[in-house]
């Protein structure tokens, strides 16, 4: 029992932390837009494009020119981390023109850059790197390197503090300890700044909004900037901050709708969004290592422990527990009232 | 045309805080302002009257900067002002406190006060000073308001508390209120009023927007009149009296002549016993109304839209649950609860024209022979086998249904939409009064009708009144309900405020009753 | 007083324009990959028409054709399904269960029991998201999506858990050949026409164009699509003719999700005989596509799973002719989507600018 809880626990919320990291970068991506009033269910399209922009292109910065690289050394992961930014932000232009300027559908628009992305990066990554769609391994430089914080080797050995910051804390790449960051920086956004307080309004009463002066249509078209930008983040992490090492077809196996699903269960807060995802950061991890899990009475598939953030999400909505309103705004084009 | 008015006997030689010259503005085929001239004084309380449609609240979102007016000029304080956007308008010191309020329901008062008109990129300033701010503005003005409170958790008059201190947050020196007291209680009303003329102290300039007589002579120094889109009369407030009013908004018409005979009025068919009902935003809309309808005759409810009559016929029709009270149909009760289906009412031989044939009675892109079978489509004449609709039947009835009622072009294929406002309006009557209900209740039966059509309608609503059937008829048109009530009641804020045989009462008196003033004692 | 494009227009002239848009950027992204779009053009038709890929092209498109009615059942009500992916599953595992439940006699009784099953549980796997949209107002697109992957996660450990054939491969017990469905070279052979012997294409073919007249007549002829065309149209309307919401968003939901599952008979029990991981391939989706270019009406639904079908197969010829990955038909699905979908009005509005001003100029004011 002991050893679980010294090893085997911490070792879980250790890997925890890295699944959760794309889920909590996304999910604030999707904070913003429908904090805004824009649904996004387009996530996944996003973080596939970034995946698959960030492999490409921190492959090309590394390589050697004779391999027809840029040869770039260490500054290759940091080209592939503005190229998946770029990438994402595309996407998310194309579904703020469709969902504000021209007020379509936003479902259909996510669903159409769903299918878009997993289509286009598995087509261009055929023809530039021909291998099946995947894209080379990633080196050094090329890739986020853990860091060691501070004090981790010499405190390693304290007593329960020692393991906690040596494991669990020290030893992540640059993007994980950048997500908490954004957390915070995204709870001063929103509560206090004018930015903040301006997208909220517009996702709850637009005509409050638009009568105060302000334009709705750009308040809207900032927030996708930035959800564009999470999401490039989230993708990044994705083939240049995991194991992966590269960008391989289809890598973000649904976790833009987990994310959508964290921020249903935060309530479109970022602080309880951040414990969302860290929760189901830590299912996948469960998931994960052990195939079954034994509560005496029942073994629960590990199926069980996959579809579990999907589950709690239904039954979120349900009102089962508590309230998960949206933003009131959510969904509609904004239309000057007659 | 305009005339200058003068405040409280000074000769104002500073310019007039509001110039509207030769306003015009057309929505499509309407035209909501017809080339309206209007002054306002600075420091004087202004109100314009008139009827639900006549334009008020067109013309003041164009001085607001939400619409753009296709003629005409606007002078603020003497200066020409363009007025693009509600930037504009906020820029020129112009504020609005609208109808439905434009507030963020899950923020604070106070966030709500410095949307948009917030110091710098953080809110810690902005948020102290407009605490500042709003203490000032509640000593000065009576405003008084909880700063951190959610606009959710406090009342509709608190609410408009924090819309008035938005515009007084910036700078705000003509302020604009659309029908301010619609939502508020007597009380409330008249802290409002208070408010307001504390603000005029200042020197403020208001604008009031109403339909209610009562509020126009307590508090304004002027009022302008508008009726179908036109200014009729502006007059010192002094030099007028509610019946003036009364008759300036309702209008000088001919009556339309119907041929009637007397009514032959039998037993009593439906009851209303003590009807209330209160909406989701625990606003009473209906508050104990009690009537009885008599076969054989057309019982007229007159009021300007918005007292509850809308609230009352869907209770009875079926549409909306009843908070409290009873209806009953020879005598049997009926169930006014939520879980309440219109389809049994038609079944307790209820019919009902509604008062919004677009959004009610009619499905816009259905074709004809749909929708004269619409409400009445699971009958059994309109049944085929095995769930199947009798097509064949239902275009044959609306073919008839076309030819007795002269509606053109007598195509049962062509969709609602495509047909002018009387002839769709004819449809929906063809449909309900063909059910041979025993109650007709009809909203609005010729809102958007052609002259042409308006006389068949209401020779069809006698014929049906001669056949021994109970008609309740609700409309905003006075001269319709005198026209054809055998009786008429008066609604307004809710309530019952009169009953009056036709024969017995003339406009000025029921215009009264409609702005909720007592004819007798003038209050 | 008619505010609305002519029908010309609005069923013509629109998609044929959206369409034209998707083609011309889906011709630049083949420019991208280097390949030369009217070659692309050639080989894919060449593929979905050839006596070998016709069958492919019509096995394809009668997945679609169910999807699409599917969803297109549940739009004309107002209610995007988008569950289709996890209903077409749930549906698969209903199928195994119940042909490998007995020893079927006959495929005519295999197929109605079959058909039943599919059915049924494509209804169940909707009625929870309706249920929910209709009483407590959860919005009916993200319980959908969610209801898909925890169809994928439920699919998945059946299939290496109680419903695993032997051996270790995640599939089910093939069903007892008494179940087997006529493929369209049988049938085809009953009339003397000649067809490829392994294509993929069955019986199914058929029942989906029967379901397509099905539809047809529920939605524009039966007393029940006349109530969920209104529902469709002015919720406030419906109310006032005593129409029950929480009624037609349950039924309209039910139906969809029986349509969806109808096709497990395709590719469970007409093709693979079994259950397999996957069965369903992203048909759910395209069903939406499918719906939206067929504006919802079923011969429109049919044309559009059709032009699917055809870029199903040919992608498939595209990758084993120029090597092109099957992603480049996934590509072109989704700017079909997007064009037809979201970005609309960009045709919409001009189109609409067009034909209501030159209206507006003739009539006399």
């Amino acid at each position: 029992m002991m050893d679980f809880l010294s090893n085997d626990l911490l070792q879980l919320m250790d890997s925890g932390v890295r699944f959760a990291t794309p889920l909590l970068l996304a999910c604030l991506a999707g904070l913003y837009s429908e904090r805004a009033g824009i649904f996004d269910i387009g996530l996944e399209g996003k973080m596939l494009v970034a995946a698959f922009a960030a492999g490409a292109f921190s492959a090309f910065a590394g390589m050697s020119v004779a391999d027809g690289g840029w040869n770039m050394g260490g500054a290759a992961v940091w080209v592939g981390l503005g190229a998946a930014i770029v990438a994402s932000t595309i996407m998310a232009m194309i579904h703020a023109f469709a969902s504000i300027t021209l007020r379509g559908n936003q479902l259909i628009s996510g669903v159409a850059i769903n299918f878009f992305a997993a289509g286009i990066t598995v087509l261009i990554g055929q023809y530039w790197f021909k291998m099946g769609g995947q894209t080379p391994q990633l080196r050094e430089g090329q890739r986020f390197d853990p860091i060691t914080l501070p004090f981790a080797k010499s405190v390693q050995d304290v007593p329960v503090i020692g393991p906690i910051y040596h494991d669990l804390i020290s030893g992540h790449n640059i993007i994980v300890y950048l997500g908490f960051v954004i957390v915070a920086l995204t709870w001063l956004v929103l509560y206090r700044t004018r930015f903040g307080l301006r997208m909220r309004a517009v996702g709850e009463n637009p005509g409050a909004v638009d009568t105060a002066g302000i334009s709705v249509v750009k308040l809207r078209y900032s927030a996708l900037i930035v959800t564009g930008i999470l999401c490039g983040l989230a993708g990044a992490y994705l083939s240049l901050g995991t194991a992966a090492a590269g960008f391989g077809k289809d890598m973000t196996a649904g976790r833009g709708f987990i994310a959508l699903a964290a921020l249903i269960f935060a309530k479109w807060k970022p602080i309880p969004a951040m414990w969302a995802t860290l929760l189901f950061g830590l299912l996948e991890a469960v998931g994960n290592k052990y195939q079954k899990v034994d509560l005496g009475f029942m073994v629960l598939p590990g199926q069980f422990m996959q579809a579990l953030p999907y589950i709690l999400t239904v039954v979120i909505l349900a009102g089962f527990v508590g309230k998960a309103i949206p933003p009131k705004a959510g969904g509609e084009p904004y239309v000057k009232e007659r | 045309m305009s005339s200058v008015t003068k405040n409280a006997g000074r000769l104002d030689a500073v310019a007039p805080a509001i110039e509207l010259i030769g306003i015009s503005k057309a929505f499509g085929p309407v035209q909501a302002n017809k080339n309206i001239s209007m002054t306002v004084a600075k420091g004087a309380i202004h109100g314009i009257v008139g009827e639900n449609g006549a334009g008020k609240s067109t013309l003041m979102s164009i001085l607001y900067g939400f619409y753009k007016a296709d003629a005409g000029a606007v002078k603020i304080n003497g200066v020409p002002t363009q007025i693009n956007d509600s930037h504009d308008a906020i820029a020129a010191g112009i504020g609005m406190v609208h109808q439905h309020f434009m507030l963020v329901d899950n923020f604070t008062v106070l966030e709500n006060v410095i949307l948009g008109a917030e110091e710098g990129a953080t809110l810690g300033p902005s948020l102290r000073k407009a605490r500042k701010e709003l203490k000032r503005l509640a000593d000065e003005y009576e405003l008084d308001v909880d700063p951190d409170a959610l606009i959710d958790d406090i009342s509709v008059g608190f609410q408009q508390r924090v819309e008035i201190l938005k515009a007084l947050y910036r700078q705000a020196e003509i302020l604009i209120l659309d029908e301010p007291t619609g939502v508020l209680t007597p009380d409330e009303a008249d802290h409002l009023f208070r408010i307001l003329r504390n603000l005029k102290e200042q020197g403020k300039t208001i604008v009031i927007i109403t339909h209610k007589l009562r509020e126009i002579m307590d508090v304004t120094d002027s009022v302008s009149v508008m009726r179908r889109g036109e200014m009729t009369k502006t007059i010192a407030t002094a030099t007028t009296s509610p019946e003036d009013l009364a008759e300036a908004m309702v209008g000088r018409r001919v009556l339309l002549e119907v041929n009637k005979v007397p009514a032959q009025v039998g037993e009593t068919v439906m009851e209303v016993r003590d009807l209330s009902v209160t909406d989701i935003h625990k606003v009473k809309r209906l508050k104990g109304v009690s009537f009885e309808l008599k076969r054989g005759e057309i019982l007229g409810i007159a009021g300007v839209a918005g007292n509850g009559q809308s609230e009352l016929l869907e209770v009875i029709a079926g549409i909306g649950p009843a908070t409290s009270g009873e209806v009953l149909m020879h005598g049997e009760a009926i169930d006014v609860s939520a879980k309440a289906n219109a389809q049994l009412r038609r079944h307790r031989g209820i019919s009902h024209v509604p008062e919004d044939r677009h959004q009610r009675g009619l499905v816009m892109p259905f074709m004809t022979w749909e929708n004269t079978t619409f409400g009445y489509h699971n009958e059994p004449e309109y049944c085929g086998k095995y769930g199947l609709a009798n097509q064949r039947f239902m275009v044959e009835d609306a073919r008839g249904k076309m030819e007795r009622f002269d509606i053109r072009p007598p195509n049962p294929q062509l969709v609602a939409s495509s047909f002018s406002g009387g002839n769709q309006q004819k449809i929906v009557l063809a449909r309900e009064i063909e059910r041979n209900p025993d109650v007709l209740l009809i909203g609005q039966p010729t809102r958007g009708v052609d002259i042409g059509a308006i006389e068949f309608i209401h020779q069809q609503i006698v014929n049906l009144r001669d056949a021994g059937k109970a008609i309740l008829l609700v409309s905003v048109e006075l001269d319709e309900i005198q026209a054809l009530s055998d009786r008429i009641l008066v609604m307004f804020d809710g309530v019952i405020q009169g009953e009056r045989m036709p024969e017995d009462t003339n406009e000025g008196e029921l215009g009264l009753l409609m702005a909720g003033v007592d004819p007798e004692t003038g209050k | 007083m008619n505010k609305s494009l002519p029908k010309w227009v609005d069923l013509g002239l629109i998609p044929f324009f959206t369409l034209l848009l998707a083609f011309a950027v889906s011709g630049l992204v083949v420019m991208s990959i280097g390949q030369n779009p009217i070659e692309v053009v050639k080989v894919m038709l060449q593929g979905a028409f050839n006596p070998f890929g016709i069958g492919h092209t019509l096995y394809f498109t009668t997945n679609f054709i169910f999807t699409g009615l599917a969803v297109a059942v549940a739009f004309h009500a107002r209610l995007f399904n988008i569950g289709g992916e996890g209903q077409a599953g749930v549906a698969g595992v209903g199928v195994a269960v119940v042909m490998l439940a007995f020893d079927w006699p006959h495929w005519t009784i295999a197929l109605l029991a079959g058909t039943l099953a599919a059915m049924a549980f494509g209804a169940a796997w909707a009625a929870i998201p309706a249920y929910l949209q209709a009483k407590r107002g959860s919005h009916i697109v993200i319980t959908t999506i969610m209801f898909n992957l925890i169809a994928t996660a439920l699919i998945g450990y059946l299939l290496v858990g109680p419903m695993q054939a032997e051996g270790s491969l995640p599939e089910s017990p093939s069903f007892p050949p008494g179940a087997a469905l006529p493929s369209m070279y049988e049938i085809l052979g009953w009339f003397g026409i000649p067809f490829d012997k392994f294509a993929p294409a069955n019986i199914s073919f058929f029942m989906a164009l029967i379901a397509a007249v099905f539809v047809w007549v529920l939605i524009w002829k039966s007393r029940l699509g006349y109530e969920m065309r209104a529902f469709g149209h002015s919720e406030r309307a419906a109310v006032y003719a005593g129409i029950s919401p929480l009624k037609i968003t349950m039924v309209a939901m039910l139906l969809s999700g029986a349509l969806s599952g109808m096709m497990a008979i395709n590719t469970v029990q007409g093709e693979a005989e079994r259950l397999v991981l996957g069965a369903v391939e992203g048909a759910g989706f395209i069903g939406i596509a499918v719906a939206l270019m067929g504006r919802s009406h079923p011969v429109g639904v049919v044309l559009a799973a059709f032009l699917f079908g055809i870029l199903t197969q040919g992608g498939a010829e595209l990758q084993f002719t120029l090597g092109i990955p099957a992603q480049m038909i996934t590509v072109i699905q989704a700017l079909i989507i997007m064009f037809t979908g979201s970005l609309e009005n960009m045709v919409r509005i001009p189109l609409e600018k067009l034909f209501l001003n030159t209206g507006k100029r003739g009539a006399a004011s």
